[in-house]
C-alpha cells in the first residue's frame, strides 16, 4: 500500500515543481502571451467550472463521442468480415492502406465543401481519419485467430453470429484494442482540426477565437482544457482496455 | 493464415494457377473496378461535385509538368524533415536517460503520459501568436505532437534490457560505453525503430493539419486554397498526393523498422 | 564415504568463501556460507531448488554482493567482479547477444584487451576448438542448438582466460543427452585447461559425476551443511562410473543431507579434500 502511495507521489514531485515554477515566473509577467498564471486559473475556473461547458466542451466530445462509436462498429463489423474471408481481405488492402496512410485531415477543406460546417462535418471528418486503425487491426486480429479456437466452434456447432460476438470478436480483442488506442489519437488530432477549421463551436474554435480577440488568459485556460480533455480521453480508454482485457493479461502471466 | 469459414470460393482458371498471381490480380482487378466505378458515376453526373478520376489525375500529372507542385511538396517536405529530426534527436537524447534510471523513470512517467496526451492542434494559437502563419510555427507544432513517440518508446526500449544480459556485460567487467553500444543500442533499436516510425506519421499528419488549418505554406495549404475557389480536380489531385506522401513515409519506415530487426527471429517485443 | 565438516581454507586454495551473508529485505536467504576450492579442482554446489543458489553465485561473482562475508580469490579479497573469474548463466539464450554472430559473441571479454585483431580471433578459434565447435563463427547463435549455444557461452568463458569458472545450473535447459554430453566436456576442460569450476547445480546425480568436491546447501536459510568429497579419479565416464557403489552411496548419502539438513551421517571422521 505504502509503495502504491510512494509511487504516485514520486510521479507527482515533477508537475508540482513545474506548476510551481510556472506560478512564481509568470507571476509578475508583463509579457502579453505569458499572462501570469494565476490569472490563467481563476479565468479557467470562471469560464470552465461550469458556464461554458455545454457550449463548447460538450460539442467537442459529442463529436469525438460519436466519431468513434461510430468508428468502432463500422471498423469491427467490416473488419471481422474481412478478417474471415482471407481472399476478400487480402483483395481490398491496398485500397484500405491507401485510405489508412493518407493523412485524414487533408480531407477536411473537402468534407467542408461536401457537408458545411457543423457537427455531421466534425463527425465525418472524425470517423474517415479513425475508422482505418480499428478496421486494419480488427482484421488482422480476426485473421490470426488461433486455429484451435476455430477447431471448437466446429465441434461444438456453435451458431455463427453466438460464434463472432462470444469467440471471434474475444479473441481479437487485444488487437482491436490497439487499434482503438490509435484511433482515438487521431480522433483527437481531427476533433480539434475540425473546429479550428470549420466550426462555430468546440473547444477548438474556442481557444483560435480567443487567440484572434487577443484574450491570452481565456486562450490559455481553453488550451489547458484541452489538454485535460486529450488526458482525460486517453485515461478512460486505458480503463475500459483494462477491466475488458483483464483476461488476456492473466493468461499471459 | 487461419482457414476459417466458408472462404470465398474461387473457381481457379488454367491461367491463375498459383494463388499469388490469383491474388496479385485480384488486388489490381479490385482497384481498376473501383476506378471506372467511380468514372461512370461521376461522368454521368450523379456524384455532385465530385470530378472524374481522369480529371484528377490530368490535374496531378499537370501539376508536375507545370512545376506548380513543387514548392508546395518541397516545403511541406521539408517542415515534416525538420519537425522529424528535432522531434527524433530530443526524443533519443532525453530518453536514454529516463530509461536508463529507474527514479527518473518513475519520476516522469505521469508527465510524459499526461504530455503525450495533449493535442498538439491546442497550441496552434500560441504558435500563431507568436511565430505567425510559417514554417516555423509548423516545425514546432509537428515536432511536438511527434516527440512523445520516440521519447516513449525510447525509454522502454531501454528498460527492457535483460538483467542476465545486464549481469553478462557486468560479469565480464564491459565498461560503460561499451555496454552502451553493444547492449543497450542493440536492446532499444527496435524500439526506437518503431517510434520513429509513428514520429513519422504523427508529423506528416500534423505538418499537413497546421497548414490546412492556418494556411501555412504547403501541399496544406494548396488543398484550402483549391477547396475555397480553385478548381476541384487540383484539390483532389492535392488530397491524392498528401496520400502518396503518406503512403511513401510510412513505407520506408517500415523498412527501417524490419532491417533493424533483421537479427530478431522471434516475434517483436516492441510495445504498439 | 563421510562428510566432512566445514575445514578451514588452506594456503592451496585459489578461492575462498567466506561466511557469506545475504537477505533481501527481511528474508534471510543465505545465513553463513563457506567453502574453498583448490587449484583446478571441481567444485559441485547442490541444494533444492529455491534454496538460494543463484543469490550464492550471484554473490561469488560479486553481481549482487553479500551482506557480510568475503570472497578470496587467489589471495585478494574481491569486491568487484574480477578478470579471473568467469561465469556461465544458465539461460544462454539471454546471455549471448542475439545480434551478434558467435565470433562477435565470443569475443566480448577480450574487448579490454590489448590485442590485436589477429589476436583475438586467434583466441576466439580456440576458445570455440576447446568447446568441441567448429565453423559456427560466422552464424548467430540462434541459428544454433540449445547445446551448441551454451558451448558458445562456455567458449566466450574460456577466451577470457579465467582462473575460476563460475557456472549456474549451466545444463538444466537442455535435452539429457546434451547435458551428458556438456558434463564430459566440463570434466574435459578443467583437465585439459586445468581451470578451477564451481558448478552449481540441483542434480544431484550430476553434481557427484562431475565433482571433486560436493558442497550440499540446504535449509531456510541456507547454509552450507556438509562438504563430500568425492574420490571417483580423474577418468569419469557417463555409464561406467555411474555404476560404481561408491558413485550410487555418495548420491544417496547427500539425497538424504538434502533432504534432513543437520543430520549427522555415518561417522563424524574428517577427511580433508
Amino acid at each position: 500500500m505504502t509503495s502504491r502511495l510512494s509511487q504516485v507521489a514520486l510521479g507527482l514531485i515533477v508537475p508540482i515543481i513545474l506548476v510551481t515554477a510556472w506560478w512564481f515566473a509568470s507571476a509578475s509577467s508583463t509579457s502579453f502571451y505569458f499572462p501570469p498564471l494565476a490569472s490563467i486559473l481563476s479565468t479557467f475556473r470562471e469560464l470552465w467550472l461550469f458556464d461554458l461547458v455545454p457550449v463548447h466542451v460538450a460539442p467537442s466530445l459529442t463529436a469525438i463521442g460519436i466519431g468513434l462509436m461510430v468508428s468502432i462498429v463500422i471498423g469491427i463489423a467490416v473488419g471481422t468480415l474481412l478478417g474471415l474471408s482471407p481472399f476478400v481481405g487480402a483483395m481490398v488492402s491496398p485500397v484500405l492502406q491507401f485510405l489508412r496512410y493518407l493523412p485524414a485531415v487533408a480531407l477536411l477543406p473537402l468534407a467542408i465543401q461536401l457537408v458545411g460546417i457543423g457537427l455531421e462535418m466534425r463527425v465525418l471528418i472524425i470517423v474517415l481519419g479513425a475508422v482505418w486503425p480499428i478496421l486494419l487491426n480488427t482484421m488482422d486480429g480476426v485473421r490470426s485467430m488461433h486455429p484451435s479456437i476455430v477447431d471448437v466452434a466446429r465441434s461444438t456447432r456453435v451458431a455463427p453470429l453466438d460464434w463472432i460476438f462470444r469467440l471471434v470478436l474475444p479473441a481479437a480483442s487485444p488487437q482491436i484494442f490497439a487499434g482503438i488506442r490509435a484511433s482515438l489519437a487521431v480522433a483527437i488530432v481531427l476533433m480539434v482540426a475540425s473546429e479550428l477549421l470549420g466550426s462555430s463551436s468546440g473547444m477548438g474554435y474556442f481557444i483560435l477565437e480567443s487567440q484572434r480577440q487577443f484574450s491570452l488568459p481565456e486562450m490559455w485556460s481553453g488550451m489547458i482544457l484541452l489538454g485535460i480533455i486529450g488526458y482525460l480521453l486517453n485515461v478512460i480508454l486505458s480503463l475500459i482496455e483494462h477491466r475488458v482485457l483483464a483476461w488476456h493479461r492473466l493468461s499471459r502471466g | 493464415m487461419a482457414t476459417l469459414s466458408p472462404s470465398v470460393a474461387l473457381r481457379s482458371t488454367p491461367v491463375f494457377s498459383s494463388p499469388r498471381l490469383r491474388i496479385g490480380s485480384a488486388k489490381v482487378a479490385f482497384i481498376v473496378v473501383l476506378l471506372a466505378a467511380w468514372q461512370l458515376a461521376a461522368a454521368s453526373g450523379n456524384l455532385g461535385a465530385v470530378p472524374e478520376p481522369t480529371a484528377v489525375g490530368a490535374e496531378l500529372v499537370g501539376l508536375f509538368l507545370s512545376g506548380t507542385v513543387w514548392a508546395p511538396l518541397a516545403i511541406t517536405i521539408a517542415s515534416w524533415a525538420l519537425s522529424f529530426v528535432l522531434a527524433s534527436v530530443i526524443g533519443i537524447v532525453v530518453g536514454f536517460p529516463l530509461g536508463a534510471s529507474r527514479l527518473a523513470y518513475r519520476m516522469s512517467s505521469f508527465v510524459l503520459d499526461f504530455c503525450r496526451t495533449i493535442p498538439a492542434l491546442a497550441l496552434v494559437p500560441l504558435a500563431v501568436l507568436m511565430f505567425g502563419t510559417s514554417i516555423q510555427s509548423t516545425v514546432l507544432l509537428a515536432s511536438f505532437g511527434a516527440v512523445w513517440a520516440v521519447l516513449l518508446q525510447t525509454i522502454y526500449g531501454v528498460r527492457d534490457i535483460d538483467p542476465i544480459a545486464r549481469d553478462t556485460f557486468r560479469s565480464y567487467r564491459v565498461g560503460r560505453i561499451d555496454t552502451a553500444a553493444r547492449l543497450v543500442l542493440p536492446t532499444a533499436a527496435p524500439y526506437i525503430a518503431t517510434g520513429l516510425r509513428l514520429a513519422a506519421a504523427i508529423c506528416l499528419l500534423l505538418t499537413l493539419s497546421v497548414q490546412i488549418v492556418i494556411a501555412a505554406p504547403g501541399i496544406g495549404q494548396e488543398i484550402v486554397v483549391t477547396s475555397l475557389g480553385g478548381s476541384v480536380s487540383k484539390m483532389y489531385a492535392y488530397i491524392v498526393l498528401a496520400g502518396i506522401l503518406g503512403i511513401a513515409i510510412n513505407a520506408v519506415f517500415v523498412a527501417l523498422e524490419r532491417a533493424s530487426l533483421s537479427w530478431h527471429p522471434s516475434h517483436r517485443k516492441v510495445l504498439p | 564415504m563421510t562428510s566432512s565438516p566445514i575445514a578451514p581454507s588452506t594456503t592451496a586454495d585459489i578461492l575462498s568463501v567466506e561466511h557469506l551473508k545475504k537477505s533481501f529485505g527481511a528474508v534471510e536467504v543465505l545465513r553463513d556460507v563457506t567453502f574453498s576450492a583448490q587449484a583446478g579442482e571441481f567444485v559441485c554446489i547442490v541444494g533444492p531448488s529455491g534454496v538460494g543458489k543463484t543469490t550464492l553465485l550471484r554473490a561469488l561473482a560479486q553481481l549482487g554482493p553479500a551482506d557480510s562475508g568475503r570472497v578470496v580469490l587467489d589471495g585478494r579479497t574481491v569486491t568487484a567482479p574480477p578478470p579471473e573469474m568467469a561465469v556461465v548463466f544458465q539461460d544462454y539464450s539471454r546471455s549471448l547477444m542475439p545480434w551478434s554472430r558467435v565470433a562477435g559473441n565470443v569475443e566480448l571479454p577480450l574487448h579490454r584487451s590489448k590485442l590485436t585483431r589477429t589476436e583475438r580471433r586467434a583466441r576466439v578459434e580456440k576458445a570455440l576448438a576447446d568447446v568441441g565447435l567448429h565453423d559456427v563463427s560466422d552464424r548467430y547463435p540462434w541459428q544454433l542448438s540449445g547445446g551448441m549455444q551454451q558451448r558458445v557461452a562456455i567458449a566466450r568463458s574460456l577466451a577470457y582466460h579465467p582462473d575460476v569458472l563460475i557456472m549456474d545450473e549451466p545444463f538444466a535447459s537442455v535435452d539429457a543427452q546434451t547435458r551428458a554430453d556438456l558434463e564430459d566436456l566440463m570434466l574435459d576442460i578443467r583437465t585439459r585447461l586445468g581451470v578451477t569450476i564451481v558448478l552449481v547445480t540441483h542434480d544431484i546425480d550430476e553434481a557427484v559425476y562431475l565433482a571433486d568436491k560436493v558442497i550440499v546447501l540446504s535449509g531456510r536459510p541456507a547454509a552450507v551443511t556438509a562438504s563430500v568429497p568425492v574420490p571417483l579419479g580423474e577418468n569419469r565416464d557417463q555409464i561406467s562410473t555411474k555404476a560404481l557403489p561408491v558413485f550410487l552411496e555418495l548420491r544417496a548419502q547427500i539425497h538424504e543431507m538434502i533432504m534432513r539438513p543437520g543430520a549427522p551421517s555415518d561417522s563424524a571422521q574428517s577427511v580433508r579434500k
